[in-house]
């Protein structure tokens, strides 16, 4: 019989994909008399990027942070990328980076000077181009010697994302990192997880209220509530595209509720105050529509619809 | 070894690095100087008050206003003070770093807590060390400088012993080990109420707390405080004193130096213990 061996450097990458990078079962935490977590399992897949999400005091950043090791379990089995928290923590965390809420750095030091205190924790000898590269990457160049106290939250943000980064982890737990971020912030991010994810394989647990980035960034979410996970699975799968909140606003609404009335979409049409057409209706109507009021003259001001990650995390989490 | 000489070098970069810990050392500085030049005014009076009582039974020659009672004067004023300057550093080390949510950053490296606690501890430990140097510059070779060089006039309980000048400098570089070891008491005291609490102030004031109540304790004859006495950390940590003494006891320094040895032990076993449990959740 003749028998392959392949080295492990080839095998590593398709292991790493088709491994699991975190894997909880039946987590709880207590603290005192109240149940933080409660008996929690969920998985997160090598390689996607992962939306977690609740209410507020469902249990998230205290998952978050038993992930972290910042805080024991009281029950269960964290395992991270087949590891044992409890067992291999300082292995695994060279894995992991991570912004748990609002990222703290010393004040009296410079941004520089602080990166440089976690890559010396990591064994990390980083040079000036690497230096330049990481503030470049987050948007914080020109900025590196400045005294951290002088940064505002958003750049704090920044720079709490290149010490997550500083160490090429394969996982990345990222706590509200929009928080404190200006639009422009916000859509910078949205394209570094895109990017970090596709160019570099990470692995990402992204929590944050605002529903339409997640919706935006994540391929796969787990929902808790109560500290007990509700829903998990791919946001494709989960999201309907069907029975969405579409909201219309013409020019004229007298001549546009005439013509929609005697259409097919009068079944599902709500007019509040002579003048916003509200439809309950599929995203794929959306475009049928526009090209039907347009062929009849009607001057279309405004159309949206409601995210539809938000339906449905109040719809379940309310439930 | 390799990652807990990076996390100390960190460690070690921060204190001296945070603007609090400049403030031990400009105190010091400011206290010797002051004591100096108020001495370089008025001493020869002020000595010559104290000695004109002895001076029907005494022939009392040579420089007696001279760097070495400077020095033993400057540690006598600055027995409570400088345990306090420890504390306002060390009660923070790790309270501080909860309170402004920067724990997290240091708990997310590969770095053990044990690790992280025993850094932290022994950059408090640098930080005391420094402390007794510049005091020890100022204090002794600052004041030598001033005063010049002389057989020392050391007052103390048992009355009034006079050293040699060149059998004094032994004595010094023991007394500054002891006044380490003594501080380093209050130090792991600090670093202990460290990580219990979640702010930086109540450790600082608990330990300053803590040796005030203790030293009015020692200061007192009575039978009840004498049970306790043996037990309190601040009873031993002046056993610098009996350096100064003729014939020396050694065998009660050498105790001292047990107990102050056990307290560092005890104090920064519940710091690492307590530590490794803590649930970070500011």
């Amino acid at each position: 019989m003749i028998r392959v061996v392949l080295p492990h450097t080839i095998l590593s990458p398709l292991f790493s994909f088709m491994d699991s990078a975190i894997l909880l079962e039946n987590v709880s935490k207590k603290f005192k008399d109240f149940v933080a977590v409660d008996d929690l399992s969920f998985e997160v897949k090598a390689g996607d990027i992962y939306g977690f999400l609740g209410p507020n005091g469902s249990g998230k950043s205290t998952t978050l942070r038993m992930i972290m090791s910042l805080i024991q379990p009281s029950s269960g089995s964290i395992k991270l990328f087949g590891s044992s928290l409890a067992e291999n923590r300082s292995e695994i965390m060279k894995k992991i980076g991570c912004i748990i809420e609002k990222p703290d750095f010393y004040g009296y030091l410079s941004a520089k000077d602080n990166l440089k205190l976690f890559a010396r924790a990591h064994l990390l000898n980083y040079s000036k181009s690497q230096f330049d590269d990481l503030f470049s990457l987050v948007g914080l160049s020109g900025r590196e010697n400045d005294k951290v106290k002088t940064f505002s939250h958003g750049m704090k943000q920044r720079l709490g994302l290149a010490q997550a980064l500083i160490h090429e982890p394969k996982l990345i737990i990222l706590d509200e990192p929009n928080t404190g971020l200006d639009p422009q912030g916000i859509i910078d991010l949205r394209h570094l997880i895109i990017k970090l994810n596709k160019e570099r394989g990470i692995t990402i647990l992204f929590s944050s209220h605002i529903l339409s980035e997640v919706q935006e960034i994540c391929t796969n979410m787990v929902v808790i509530n109560k500290g007990q996970v509700v829903v998990q699975g791919k946001v494709d799968d989960l999201l309907s595209h069907e029975n969405l909140t579409v909201k219309l606003e013409v020019v004229h609404p007298k001549e546009c509720q005439q013509l929609l009335s005697q259409s097919k979409w009068a079944s599902v049409m709500e007019v509040h105050d002579e003048k916003l057409f509200v439809f309950n209706m599929g995203k794929d109507e959306i475009p049928e529509m526009v090209e039907f009021l347009s062929q009849n003259k009607i001057s279309i001001q405004r159309i949206d619809y409601r995210n539809q990650l938000e339906d449905y995390f109040l719809k379940i989490t309310q439930s | 070894m390799k990652e807990f000489a990076a996390i100390l070098k960190n460690e070690m970069i921060k204190t001296i690095r945070r603007p609090r810990s400049f403030i031990g050392f400009a105190v010091i500085s400011f206290i010797c100087l002051m004591l100096q030049g108020a001495f370089y005014q008025d001493g020869k009076e002020i000595l010559a008050t104290v000695t004109g009582q002895l001076d029907n039974v005494f022939s009392i020659q040579g420089n007696i206003l001279n760097g070495n009672l400077i020095c033993y004067i400057v540690l006598q004023t600055l027995i409570v003070q400088m345990p306090l300057l420890v504390a306002f550093v060390t009660g923070d080390l790790i309270s501080g770093e909860t309170a402004s949510g920067s724990i997290r950053f240091l708990l997310t490296t590969p770095a053990s807590r044990t690790k992280i606690v025993l850094a932290k501890w022994l950059s408090g430990l640098m930080y005391t060390f420094l402390l007794l140097l510049v005091l020890g510059i100022f204090a002794l070779f600052v004041s030598r400088a001033i005063f010049g060089v002389g057989d020392l006039m050391a007052m103390n309980s048992e009355g009034l012993t006079v050293i040699r000048a060149d059998d004094i400098n032994w004595r010094w570089g023991s007394a500054f080990l002891i006044a380490f070891l003594s501080l380093s008491v209050v130090a792991s005291l600090g670093t202990m109420l460290s990580t219990i609490m979640d702010n930086s102030i109540t450790p600082i004031v608990t330990v300053m707390a803590t040796i005030i109540i203790f030293t009015i304790i020692g200061m007192f004859d009575m039978k009840s405080f004498d049970l306790i006495k043996p037990f309190l950390f601040t009873t031993h940590m002046i056993s610098w004193r009996s350096l100064f003494e003729d014939p020396i006891p050694l065998n009660t320094i050498l105790f001292s130096c047990g107990v102050l040895f056990l307290h560092i032990i005890i104090f920064l076993g519940i710091a690492i213990y307590y530590f490794k449990r803590k649930d970070i959740t500011t």
